[in-house]
């Protein structure tokens, strides 16, 4: 495993996508490979993309990699699409909007499935981005679909997050309910040939400006231009990989930069620890049918989950030991 | 925890317009066999397809085919993917076609499958769960 991760920072593709697709699949001995591509990672500008399902996110993403293709810059793509609940399956279609760039050497496209629940997503992006990291990739593009507590702590692996909103889906009060306001750190109005896309515009202007930005970057709104016009979709395009840019630029400039990765190294703790000690508890308690006798007595108050949670920690936790870090 | 979903890569090429099959197969293969699917859209060249099996990292690339060029488009897209070391990708393949191509193509083990219109979707299903069995218990060595 160790192979596929020096096979991947050489550049292989082959030994990258199946890296990926091992990390996914929680296979045996994956860690290996991670531990020895760790130390080479975190180069790389990782650029979150979100908003409502069908907002234009997979079309902009194409045009952006374009741009940077355009200034000289490798780029990696994770696209991330739902895993249906019922079948497990999933229809990854994100990539059809990308497929002009598939024989650019300087290009590489993922598209990811949601999969199971847990946090485990969050986890397998990071773990994709790292990879993406190691090939070199100078700019990586997550796109993701805005809708649930998952999608934000996506949020979590990015630098510059953007947030596509679109005339007449009533966006806005969904983008505050997601959260996803506070998270912003560009808005782009997409579809501008729709109708309402200056006045979202306008609305989104005030509502930013009832905001506070403590860290003193206040996200500017970049309207892009309708695809059906290629020259102006590419420029305002380019309008907007500038502005990316820049912001990346402030958070190294301001510090930033530094917060973000702090916050991302705690959110790789959470995961990783969820991963290794939560899941596999979990695993034995179900195996062993421990689980299902929990649940029956929660449900007849025989136990509460406090007292629950304690014997478990008792059963499978308690060290002595100090943590040596 | 353990969940490994198959992946599949539908893809269309050359100035071949029809989509409706293929993208029910893409439906009913999420729906009925759990896998993870990814479409090419149509028009792609058969280099882009096997650069999106590779980044994509599918066991099965699945080509529609309407035009009458099989046997010209299947021996090469298997070339393309053995150059690049993805001899373990499966082909299998759809659309109409005679009925000598099917048996040549499928007896010279470069197509593993051939579905026809009309084909069931769970026939489909049914089918490359077989595949992937056979391929797992012979899996796996890059
Ligand atoms: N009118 C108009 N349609 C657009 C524009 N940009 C994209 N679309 C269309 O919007 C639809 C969705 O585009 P995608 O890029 O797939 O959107 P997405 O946000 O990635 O969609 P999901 O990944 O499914 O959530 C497609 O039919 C696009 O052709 C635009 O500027 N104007
Ligand atoms: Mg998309």
């Amino acid at each position: 495993m160790e192979e596929l991760g020096k096979r991947a920072m050489a550049g292989d593709v082959r030994a990258a996508s199946r890296l990926i697709r091992n990390m996914e699949d929680n296979m045996p001995g994956t860690e290996a490979a991670i531990k020895h591509i760790f130390p080479f990672t975190g180069k790389a500008h990782v650029i979150g993309i979100t908003g409502s399902p069908g907002a234009g996110k997979s079309t902009l993403t194409d045009e952006m990699i374009a741009s940077y293709r355009n200034k000289d810059k490798t780029v990696g793509v994770m696209a991330v699409d739902p895993t249906s609940p019922f079948t497990g399956g999933a229809l990854l279609g994100d990539r059809i909007r990308m497929q002009r760039h598939a024989e650019d050497t300087g290009v590489f496209v993922r598209s990811m499935a949601t999969r199971g629940a847990m946090g485990g997503l969050s986890k397998a992006v990071g773990d994709g981005i790292h990879v993406l990291d190691v090939m070199g990739k100078d700019v990586i593009i997550v796109e993701t679909v805005g809708v649930g507590q998952q999608e934000v702590e996506i949020i979590n692996h990015a630098h510059t997050i953007i947030v596509v909103l679109v005339p007449g889906m009533g966006d806005e009060v969904q983008a505050l309910k997601a959260g996803l306001m506070e998270i912003a750190d560009i808005f782009v109005i997409n579809k501008a040939d729709r109708e309402g896309a200056a006045r979202l515009h306008k609305e989104t202007l005030s509502m930013l400006q009832m905001g506070k930005f403590e860290n003193g970057w206040i996200p500017p709104i970049v309207s892009v231009e309708s695809v059906s016009e290629p020259i102006s979709f590419a420029q305002s395009v380019g309008v907007l990989t500038d502005k990316i840019d820049e912001h990346y630029q402030y958070l190294i400039k301001s510090n930033i930069l530094a917060t973000r990765s702090h916050r991302k190294a705690t959110a790789e703790i959470y995961e990783s620890l969820r991963a290794a000690i939560l899941a596999p508890i979990l695993d034995d308690l179900a195996a062993n049918g421990e689980l299902e006798l929990m649940v029956q007595k929660i449900m007849k108050r025989e136990l509460d989950p406090y007292s629950l949670a304690e014997l478990v920690a008792e059963k499978y936790l308690i060290s002595h030991d100090c943590l040596k870090v | 925890m353990g969940n490994k979903p198959m992946r599949v890569l539908l893809a269309k090429t050359g100035l071949d317009s029809h989509d409706r099959g293929i993208r029910l197969v893409a439906r009913g293969l999420r729906d009925e066999c759990g896998m993870e699917v990814i479409f090419t859209g149509l028009y792609r060249s058969l280099e882009e397809i096997v650069e999106a099996a590779l980044q994509e990292d599918v066991d099965i690339v699945g080509l529609g085919v309407h035009t009458g060029r099989e046997m010209e488009l299947f021996p090469r897209l298997r070339e393309l993917l053995d150059a690049r070391d993805a001899q373990d990708i499966i082909l299998i393949g759809g659309g109409v076609m005679p009925q000598m191509h099917r048996t040549s193509l499928k007896e010279s083990g470069l197509v593993m499958e051939i579905f026809g219109p009309g084909s069931s979707v769970r026939t489909i299903a049914e089918v490359l769960r077989q595949v992937i069995t056979a391929k797992q218990t012979g899996i796996d060595a890059l």
